[in-house]
């Protein structure tokens, strides 16, 4: 009998039961007299090991265990959206009504979702349909702009045998019956449960082959993503890491995002709570929040909650997904969580690898960042998640395991850096250490969509930029002043591209974010210019002449200078450095 | 009923182990008798089934297996509070050591706190004018956030701290309302009697609750001292509606009595012998700044931690980087030259500082100007780097330019005597004085407007018989 399971021993968030054959490997588990959260994470012959996803203070030896025979799992139904959860998928705002207090207390009986709120659901079923799982058999309006899709879960097959009317249903209310082969019956509420470490079913999975569009330029342009792809963000502390990722959620072209604080700060995460509900989405005209689902842990939060806020947010975007919509999941920090795996592994006093992480920490990375993906779902529609997690190193130092083996699973690598940060060079991605691998996916879109001189453009930048690179060795030792015109006009134009280009400006109104045929304009002007005093300098006109008129200092403004709808301005810049650079050339 | 267990089955370091015990619950406080005689007290940090593992406050100092009798309170540890805790000194343990007599406690409050409900918080945004031009312009602090100091040995960080709590002001407060509480973590006797005295000169000593755990005091005790400070401190800033400015040195020390009990425990270390669990830990104290919804009080924190061997990546600072809403960097070549403050404008940076300064806050011009000088600062460095290489006589006109313009900053503006207290516009006035040594078209963070407002042009200067030498003398002055 499982009632007669008590506590033995513990060990902060660890605790253990003696002598018990009732538990299953990842079984979710109440432990003690105020019925703490934990999940079983081993077992041997004599001993239980449960981790506790609160605070394990005044726990006694001797307090009862009491088993549930399921996994830790995320309760998936209408009510998700605009919420702000802990690890544990627990709504904060209902902890703090039930605590009436600003500090969070055990409370283990929270509701995952609201089970008494009204929704206006829409039964898109009749009786004698053939269901399969995934299949969609109500709808109803989440937000104003999301339309949940109730689905056949996974596992789940069968006829309708019974509908309910349209009209307003509770979570729990059963609105569709179905009856499958052996005659067992299915009752389909509006809420499904799912284990948060097990990926969700898809039929299949699909070339990553659309860019995720950021209106940031040096992703968009120089280090592309795909929808269904995985990017890290890697930096030390103070290189802009919260702030890349803030301007990815809010800008970024996916219908939801679901935002991760993993083990980081309280400000920040009220930063987020804040910023998102202020901010219009440009797309709908409504606040983000109608389309974001927030999962805060904050560092000082149970530890391992921490380790399943990941899981849960995956889980989370999963069941999105599977409704149809493009899903981009933003992880701050997954570093956070890889140090959870080792508090935890080390509590366990298991064997540890690299610098104390548990050798299993690349096959847990490897397994979260795989369920980033394009798919067909299971009723046939498109959906993806792009996962973005950023990764605090510690020391800077990228050769610590977490960077490195999140750089064998990720596709993109956005390296911010420390001195780019210094001169508030923002977003501070170093263009030299970043990479992308989705070019070969994304440039046939890119063709289609911008024409092939986008890809050229791109080239030629990071050729630039480069060039200068090698040049910018030379200058620290000798100066600028002894290299040739030719080199220095080099200098010049890499000037631009970082300052004028790549610096972009989250707090300015138009620079925030810049559509992609306001990046090509830009690219096509730059290369324009160099082009063309390149010309002028190969006919010995000096570089000091053709730096007094002006265009490249005017280059340099032009992402303030040209508002974001009147591309039309390219043409008149490019008519003025014509006019400029033809009375230099009449000269000579 | 009272159960005292007799004997113990085990003694290592600090660490005491009982077994047999039937009714211990995890995290609560015992009661330790020797020979009937010496009290001393400790905290169950482990339970094994029977077998319990007790932390001792005070140390292990002559028990033994047969002569300590233990009686479990059955609490977690409490911090006794009333709003008397003002003015008066406690160890490390939250007990009275100043000779006034105990505290008659309104409540009690757990001294591990709980974690703040994210959605529960206030966003802070109100700036602290602490006088001091290097943080008010370059990191500026804000209430409610925690913003350390990093040092090394050598270094006037006492001084910078102790400057900070002599003028810090929040411009819309009145004096009254606020409170500070001083956690000393094996710190030497001289730093708390110099910290003690500045408190006394300033006035503001009966405002203040102390922590002290000095070097010689028993290493449990120091781990428990932030605790017992920040218990207070929200407290004050909770209960009382006080705004509460939390000064904490030095955490290497705390980080140090933290790796020492994990390894007598027997745990296995992280990275450099530090337990695995060193972030979390820390951020279980940072983490307890801010402001929340309903309560007109806030906790701001001024962790002080001396970097070993000045190494930025060793895990204390590293850690506490990563946590912190940025950090203020002491640098061991400004002091080199006779700079007081000798913060490193490049990697000093306030997290917070976006949201609460210009229109409004401090000064419409302050974001741009700040960006303005970390820009051109930088500059400086690659400069000077060169001229190292090349000589300054190589060096193009506005190379120099750039020099002299570092020089001015790192002595006029960063530099300021220990009892300056400048307001933000002086700081701001000055800044702007000394960016006006580089041509305007240097000025690439600056758009137009201000640089007509606020640009000082060497030759509008020369016309009205100003030059920028007499206007520097003339802001001293003021």
């Amino acid at each position: 009998m499982s009632s007669t399971d008590v506590v033995h021993g513990i060990n902060g968030p660890i605790v253990t039961v003696k002598d018990s054959k009732e538990f299953l490997m990842m079984e979710l588990v109440s432990v003690g007299e105020s019925r703490l959260i934990g999940e079983v994470i081993g077992i041997t012959e004599d001993l239980v090991t449960i981790q506790v996803y609160e605070d394990t203070t005044g726990l006694r030896p001797g307090e009862p265990v009491v088993g549930s025979k399921r996994p830790m799992s995320a309760r998936l139904g209408p009510g998700i959206m605009s919420n702000i959860f802990d690890g544990i998928q627990r709504p904060l705002l209902d902890i703090e009504k039930q605590s009436n207090s600003a500090f969070i207390d055990k409370t283990a009986n929270v509701l995952k979702l609201d089970e008494e709120r009204l929704f206006e659901v829409t039964i898109v079923v009749s009786i004698g349909n053939k269901l399969s799982s995934g299949q969609i058999y109500a709808t109803c309006p989440e937000t104003e702009i999301i339309l949940h899709k109730c689905m056949v879960p996974p596992g789940v097959s069968g006829e309708v045998i019974n509908v309910m009317e349209d009209g307003k249903y509770k979570i729990n209310d059963v609105v569709v019956i179905l009856k499958d082969d052996d005659s067992n019956i299915y009752e389909l509420t509006l809420c499904q449960n799912w284990p948060i470490r097990t990926p969700r079913p898809v039929s299949k999975r699909l070339l990553a082959s659309v860019p995720l569009v950021t209106g940031q330029r040096v992703f968009d342009s120089l280090f592309p993503i795909a929808k269904g792809g995985a990017a890290a963000v890697p930096g030390g502390f103070g290189a802009g890491k919260t702030m890349t990722q803030h301007q990815l959620a809010k800008w970024c072209d996916a219908d939801i995002i679901v935002y991760v604080g993993c083990g980081e700060r309280g400000n920040e995460m009220c930063q987020v709570l804040n910023e998102f509900s202020e901010l219009i989405d440009p797309k709908s005209g409504r606040p983000m929040t109608d389309r974001t689902v927030l999962i805060a842990n904050t560092s000082n939060m149970p530890v391992a909650a921490r380790e399943a806020s990941i899981y849960t947010g995956i889980t989370l975007a999963e069941y999105y997904r599977d409704m149809g919509y493009h899903v981009a999941m933003m992880a701050d920090s997954t570093s956070r969580w890889a140090e959870a795996l080792r508090e935890i592994s080390g509590r366990l006093e298991e064997m540890p690898a690299e610098e104390g992480f548990p050798a299993y920490l690349p096959s847990r990375l490897s397994e979260f960042y795989e369920r980033a993906s394009r798919v067909k779902t299971l009723s046939g529609a498109e959906g993806s998640i792009t996962v973005i997690g950023a990764v605090s190193p510690q020391g800077a130092d990228f050769s610590e395991p977490v960077t490195q083996n999140t750089k064998r699973f990720t596709r993109c690598f956005w390296a911010l850096d420390k001195t780019l940060a210094y001169v508030r060079h923002y977003p501070a991605v170093n263009w030299m250490t970043s990479y992308s691998e989705y070019f070969s996916d994304l440039d046939p879109w890119f063709t289609r969509n911008l024409g092939y001189e986008f890809i050229d453009y791109r080239k030629k930048i990071s050729e630039i930029l480069h060039e200068e690179d090698k040049l910018m060795e030379i200058v620290k030792l000798v100066g600028s002043d002894v290299l040739p015109d030719d080199q220095k006009l080099v200098i010049e134009i890499a000037k631009i591209i970082r300052v004028g280009f790549l610096q972009q400006n989250a707090f300015h109104k138009e620079d925030t974010f810049v559509p992609l045929n306001k990046q090509k304009q830009m690219m096509r002007i730059i290369l324009y210019l160099n082009q063309k005093a390149k010309h002028l300098i190969s006919s010995s006109v000096p570089i000091s002449k053709l730096i007094k008129l002006g265009m490249f200092e005017k280059l340099t403004k032009m992402k303030y200078d040209i508002p974001n709808d009147k591309l039309e301005m390219f043409d008149d810049y490019i008519k003025e450095i014509d006019e400029k650079f033809e009375t230099i050339f009449k000269e000579i | 009923m009272i159960i005292n267990y007799i004997g113990a089955k085990e003694i290592n370091g600090s660490l005491l182990v009982l077994d047999g015990v039937t009714n211990a619950s995890f995290d609560e406080v015992v009661e330790i008798d020797i020979d009937g005689g010496m009290r001393r007290y400790g905290r169950i940090i482990q339970i094994d089934g029977q077998r319990i593992v007790i932390q001792v406050f005070e140390g292990t100092e002559s028990m033994s297996l047969k002569n300590v009798s233990t009686y479990l309170t059955g609490r977690p540890m409490e911090l006794p509070l009333s709003p008397e805790i003002l003015g008066r000194t406690f160890d490390g343990a939250g007990r009275p050591i100043d000779a006034l007599g105990e505290i008659f406690p309104v409540m009690q409050l757990n001294v591990n706190g709980r974690p703040m409900n994210p959605v529960s918080r206030i966003y802070p945004r109100s700036y602290i004018n602490t006088g001091i031009s290097a943080i008010d312009v370059l990191a500026t602090l804000i209430r409610g956030q925690k913003l350390p100091i990093f040092s090394g040995s050598g270094m006037r960080h006492n001084d910078l701290a102790a400057q900070i709590v002599r003028q810090a002001r929040i411009s819309d407060e009145n004096e009254d309302n606020f409170a500070i509480v001083f956690a000393a973590m094996g710190v030497k006797n001289d730093v708390a009697d110099f910290f003690k005295e500045s408190f006394q000169n300033s006035g503001v000593l009966s405002r203040v609750v102390t922590f002290l755990n000095l070097s010689n005091d028993p290493i449990v005790e120091r781990i428990l001292v932030p605790r017992c400070a920040l218990t207070a401190a929200e407290y004050l800033a909770f209960e009382l509606n006080k705004h509460v400015l939390v000064v904490m040195t030095d955490m290497t020390s705390y980080a140090e009595a933290l790796r020492e009990l994990s390894s007598s425990k027997g745990e296995i270390p992280g990275r450099k012998g530090y337990p695995g669990y060193l972030y979390s830990d820390l951020a279980s104290l940072y983490e307890r700044a801010g402001m929340i919804k309903g309560k007109s009080g806030s906790v701001t924190q001024i962790p002080i931690l001396t970097i070993p061997n000045d190494d930025i990546t060793h895990p204390i600072p590293d850690l506490t980087g990563y946590i912190t809403e940025g950090q203020i960097v002491l640098d061991k070549s400004l002091s080199g030259k006779g700079i007081y403050p000798n913060i490193s404008v490049l990697s000093s940076l306030s997290r917070l500082m976006k949201d609460g300064i210009g229109e409004g806050f401090t000064r419409h011009d302050h974001p741009a100007l700040s960006n303005q000088i970390f820009a051109s600062y930088a500059k400086v460095m690659d400069v000077i780097s060169l001229s190292s290489v090349i000589g300054e006589d190589e060096l193009s006109s506005i190379d120099k330019k750039y020099l002299k313009f570092g020089r001015l900053l790192e002595s006029k503006f960063i530099n300021q005597a220990s009892s300056e207290n400048r307001s933000i516009d002086q700081s701001l006035d000055l800044a702007w004085l000394l960016i006006s040594s580089l041509p305007k078209s240097e000025l690439n963070r600056l758009d137009d407007d201000l640089l007509n407002t606020y640009y000082r042009d060497e030759d509008k200067m020369e016309k009205g018989k100003v030059v920028l030498s007499a206007a520097l003398d003339e802001l001293s002055k003021n």
